[in-house]
């Protein structure tokens, strides 16, 4: 680690000054992923502005949403009565994130601001078309994810809440990276008023993705085998050394399907 | 009777202190005036060091001083312990291993540079600033780019790459065999390279005392001897009156801690010159790049058998990835402690093996629980399956036909080594009892009434540990003597302190060595010591590897003891003024035989250090031995291991479902300690078979180098593992013990392929490499089936 400030503003608006008076100044949430890049020294702020004294954590239903604060760790998601009662596939996603100890640490705005292609929350945000609030704005799903850990957020917002349309049935299957247990390729299927939204995680080139030949399918008739037959193009998959883009293309059918009859 | 003796599941005395926090790593040691440093690492596979410029990094805040290759140009290079001759006779090519890279980096993680400053940070700011002009050159990493015609070098004064080019056995009888053979069975297998990753990284402090000139190495050891000895007398030319090696409690070792270390010779000397301690501990990702990696050989087997499906012959050809330089025993793995073992359990008559050694621009590749072992065991019981399947055969019937019948020992195999005890059919047939693979057709059945597949496999193995004969490891290679030391202390009130060679980074010998006193002395457990891992109190003992800490170093505890028990009954048959041929010891009591006469063990150690009414004419006070003990004979422990999965053709995942193993280890000590080893062993086993695989790619850079992409066995990758036994006594020994250690390791992973290549038997599978990841499973079932349109 090199030398840093740290500083842990009481309100929203500290921080931001904080943030914004300052380029290399950078926000810590549950420092799962911010401290060990801090470790390697891959990362060199100036000061580190801790967000845990903002009273943003929190889950709450409001009308038919679910309002989750950005910094509610994923322990306390998947614990939670609420989100399991609204949306148990939430639970269960939040539940199934790195081990007791990260869960207890890590963030669901620190995930999404960080948004690592095989993150888990992003394909619920991105399937459940939840909405994002920062300190400036509201930003939607569809437009907030914009590539491999780059989204909408300016440098210096800070995720407030996430907001979750409460779906009528929604499931997520998770294939685990053999070593990180990250999501190989995780999906994520929601039933919604607004139809059926398909959200691919770990195995796309570009991060997290909808699946418009899934989801096409999926409105018509809402059961694994409506998926028969529905090419992924390996193409724009992701390879590595625990998996080539075929191996992948070829898992993201096969978790729909078990998403989809979970979610039934 | 002693109820903490042989044969107790004692609970391990070492845990409270593991468990609670409190146990004394190197890391949580401290000197008074101590420096950190930090190693500058080449990030380069191969590259000419043009110019290291450390003037900037000198004038950084807290720096003490750098050294780089030139200043270690005048010590000795890091040496090898082990010489293997090549066929032609000529000795294995032996390149100069400098401390701190010299002319040339040839691995990403090659030191080029140690920092030394006040703190850690500043060591870390100020290596940072060290200016380096690396030419890059053109770099091999894997074994058959290394071979190919043209290949860059590794070491100017290694053609080829090649270290060694070895064979043994006899070529004539192997041809002779396959000229009359009804079958020629051949695989070509990989066994992959692993990371040891102990869980605690290597540390190390160099210490140096300014009045008595002594120098003090402070170290994640499993034999600090054997450091002492090589960096004192090869490498700083220190002598070992002047330098002693602590090796406190070690987080795990599995060989990766056997080794010297570049490190640990950088950091004595620096310590010298600067007349202050430096620490250093190394973090994950430097473990993943200077840690002796295991295994990595391509291997081609050829098996030929008669029509009735005897083995006839067998004919090995290995390439042994050495790395970019050769480790303390690197060149022993594929040749003495693997081709000896492709005998396996089987009578098979003639052998032969050609072992090519290689260097590559990659860590350098030595020891790894099993060293060899498990290389020549995953290629028999591979071929063996295979065998069996291409003849038609059962493959418990194969096996069966040919092991070596237990009336048979000792038995002398074609391959150099003599089996002393055994019984494969107990071991075998209580493995497949335990494992209920008669019932095994009706749970594949249920398995794939749910679309999964299953399978089952068997390894029957057998290994040499116990390491080693002193003279035998000489005339093969070894540099080193390899006999076990213990001293003996029983203090004046009869509590009782042993000092011992080997080392514990888990075993857990200081409960196992203390039932062997308290067996022996009757002397309760909790009034007994274990010292182990400093050469300031130990006299020179070699450590702990190859199983052989009971086997040699318990048997130089029962000498050591046996001396102990002759002088206490001497000094009894004064007190008790009786001849000393009348004197029985036993439950801890020196008593006159047909009489009511005794003395107790506690009643002798006073009377020896306080010798009032003492036969001081011929006999010395006090009661304290020392024995050395050298192994007549390696010892041999085998078994059977078998493992059950079932795969999901969708995801080609394979479920590890249950694990059954048998062993004979000779006589066990603390049962309990014996599962724990066997269930360690074989989650290593399932590791390498499933999991793990250290991967390089052609440019020489590790990708697996972190956790995040070098997958370690978890908890819920490991099954259920039943452990048995079965008992015959080695024959050689005076416990009767073989060893455990390693058993797990090696017995383990064919039993896993073979389980799998069992599942896969309707995709026209013949053989899968390890490690079996979903992927290419997966890969293998959809080239298999004809292509159909994605699900
Ligand atoms: C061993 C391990 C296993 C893991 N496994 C999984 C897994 O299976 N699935 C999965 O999805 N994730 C996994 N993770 C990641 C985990 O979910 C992290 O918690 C998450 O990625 C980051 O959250 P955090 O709260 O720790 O954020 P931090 O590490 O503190 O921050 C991450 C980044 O987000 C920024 N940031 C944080 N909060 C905000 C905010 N409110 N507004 C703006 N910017 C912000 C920070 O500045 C930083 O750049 C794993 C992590 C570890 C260490």
């Amino acid at each position: 680690m090199y030398d840093f400030t740290y500083a842990k503003p009481a309100t929203i608006a500290d921080a931001a000054r904080a943030l914004t008076g300052d380029a290399e100044a950078k926000a810590l949430a549950g420092g799962m992923t911010f401290i060990p890049v801090l470790k390697q020294r891959l990362n060199k702020p100036s000061a580190i502005i801790d967000l845990s004294a903002l009273g943003l954590a929190g889950i709450k239903l409001e009308g038919d949403k679910l309002v989750i604060g950005a910094m509610t760790t994923h322990g306390a998601v998947a614990a939670s009565a609420e989100v399991k009662k609204a949306i148990p596939a939430l639970a269960e996603l939040a539940g199934n994130i790195g081990d007791r100890q990260v869960r207890y640490r890590g963030t669901i705005g620190g995930s999404l601001a960080n948004n690592d292609p095989s993150a888990c929350y992003p394909a619920a945000v991105l399937a459940l078309g939840a909405t994002i609030k920062t300190n400036e704005r509201s930003i939607a799903a569809d437009d907030y994810f914009q590539g491999m850990f780059t989204t909408a957020l300016n440098p210096n917002e800070i995720i407030t809440e996430v907001h979750f349309p409460v779906p009528q049935n929604a499931a997520y299957t998770k294939f685990a990276n053999p070593a990180s247990r990250y999501a190989m390729v995780g999906v994520f299927v929601a039933k919604t008023a607004g139809g059926v939204r398909v959200a691919i995680t770990g195995a796309g080139q570009n991060g997290v993705f909808r699946h418009a030949g899934f989801e096409a399918a999926l409105a018509k008739s809402f059961t694994p085998d409506a998926l028969n037959g529905i090419a992924t193009p390996a193409d724009e998959m992701n390879a590595d050394i625990h998996g080539s883009a075929a191996y992948r293309a070829h898992l993201v059918g096969v978790m729909a399907k078990r998403a989809v009859a979970a979610a039934m | 009777m002693v109820v903490d003796g042989i044969g107790a599941s004692v609970k391990r005395k070492e845990d409270l202190r593991f468990l609670s926090g409190r146990g004394n790593y190197v890391d949580d040691m401290n000197r008074p005036g101590q420096a950190y440093a930090q190693f500058l690492r080449s990030d380069q596979p191969h590259g000419k060091i043009n110019k290291v410029d450390i003037s900037a990094a000198l004038k950084m805040p807290g720096v003490v001083a750098i050294f780089t290759g030139d200043d270690f140009a005048a010590v000795g290079g890091v040496p090898c312990g082990w010489q293997i001759h090549s066929k032609d006779g000529s000795p294995m090519v032996e390149p100069r291993h400098p401390v701190l890279a010299a002319g040339k980096v040839r691995h990403v993680g090659d030191p080029i540079a140690m920092v030394v400053a006040e703190t850690k940070q500043q060591a870390k700011d100020a290596a940072e600033a060290i200016v380096l002009d690396i030419e890059t050159l053109p770099a091999v990493a894997g074994l058959t780019a290394a071979l190919a015609q043209g290949a860059p070098l590794v070491h100017d004064e290694a053609p080829g790459n090649v270290c060694f080019d070895w064979h043994i056995g006899d070529k004539a009888a192997v041809e002779a065999g396959f000229a009359k053979a009804h079958k020629i069975v051949r695989l070509d297998l990989i066994n992959n390279r692993l990371v040891p990753n102990a869980m605690e990284p290597r540390a190390a402090i160099g210490d140096y005392d300014v009045s008595s000139g002594e120098y003090t190495l402070y170290t994640t050891s499993q034999n600090p001897h054997v450091i002492r000895l090589l960096m004192g007398a090869f490498v700083l030319s220190i002598p070992e009156h002047k330098l002693r090696v602590v090796a406190p409690d070690v987080g795990g070792g599995f060989g990766s801690k056997i080794f010297h270390y570049a490190e640990e010779a950088a950091l004595t000397w620096a310590a010298g010159k600067l007349q202050r301690p430096i620490k250093w501990t190394a973090d994950r990702t430097e473990a993943f790049i200077t840690d002796a990696h295991g295994r990595d050989h391509i291997s081609t087997a050829e098996l030929a058998l008669d029509a009735e499906g005897h083995f006839m012959a067998l004919k090995v050809n290995t390439q042994a990835n050495m790395g970019a330089y050769l480790s303390t025993f690197a060149p022993s793995v594929p040749t003495y402690l693997s081709a000896t073992l492709l005998a396996g359990v089987y009578k098979t008559p003639a052998i032969y093996a050609e072992v090519k050694a290689v260097f590559t621009n990659t860590v350098p590749v030595d020891a790894y629980r099993g060293a060899g072992r498990p290389e020549a065991t995953f290629l028999v019981e591979r071929i063996v399956d295979v065998a069996a399947r291409e003849m038609n055969m059962d493959k418990v019937e194969i096996r069966k036909k040919n092991f070596i019948p237990k009336e048979a020992f000792p038995y002398q195999t074609p391959i150099a080594l003599q089996y002393d005890s055994g019984d494969y059919m107990a071991t075998f047939d209580g493995c497949l009892k335990a494992a209920d693979y008669a019932g095994f057709e009706a749970r594949r059945r249920a398995s794939a009434a749910k679309g999964k597949l299953r399978g089952i496999g068997i390894s029957t193995y057998v290994e040499a540990c116990g390491i080693a004969p002193s003279a035998v490891a000489g005339a093969l290679g070894a540099r080193a003597g390899l006999y076990e030391v213990a001293n003996i202390r029983v203090h004046p009130t009869g509590s009782v302190t042993v000092f011992t060679g080997a080392h514990s980074h888990g075993q857990g010998h200081e409960t196992t060595f203390a039932q062997l006193v308290s067996e022996q002395l009757g002397v309760a457990h909790d009034m007994i010591d274990i010292v182990h891992g400093d050469t300031g109190k130990v006299p020179f003992g070699m450590g702990t590897y190859g199983s052989r800490s009971l086997s040699v170093g318990g048997s130089a505890m029962v000498k050591a003891m046996d001396k102990i028990i002759a002088k206490g009954k001497k000094i009894a048959a004064h007190l008790m003024e009786a001849d000393v041929h009348d004197i029985e010891f036993k439950d801890g009591k020196f008593s006159v035989m047909g009489t009511d006469k005794a003395k107790t063990f506690g009643e002798i150690a006073l009377t020896a250090y306080v010798p009032h009414n003492y036969p001081i004419e011929e006999l010395e006070p006090g009661l304290e031995e020392t024995a050395f003990y050298d192994p007549k004979n390696f010892t041999y422990p085998g078994g059977c291991h078998i493992a059950e999965v079932e795969i999901d053709p969708d995801t080609g995942t394979v479920s590890m479902l249950n694990f059954t193993a048998v062993d004979d280890i000779g006589r066990v000590i603390n049962p309990m300690i014996v599962e724990g080893q066997i269930q360690g062993g074989v989650a290593q086993g399932i590791g390498q078979a499933l999991l793990e695989h250290a991967i390089y790619d052609e440019s020489g850079q590790l990708l697996s180098g972190s956790m995040m992409d070098y997958t370690m066995p978890r908890a819920d990758d490991i099954p259920n593992i039943s452990v048995g036994t079965e008992v015959t006594l080695c024959t050689h020994n005076p416990l009767g013990s073989k060893g455990v250690g390693e058993v797990g390791a090696i017995g383990s992973p064919p039993a896993v392929i073979n389980a799998v290549v069992d599942a896969l038997r309707d995709y026209g599978v013949r053989h899968v490499d390890m490690p079996a990841t979903p992927a290419k499973i997966w890969a293998m079932i959809e080239a298999y089936q004809p292509k159909m349109a994605a699900e």
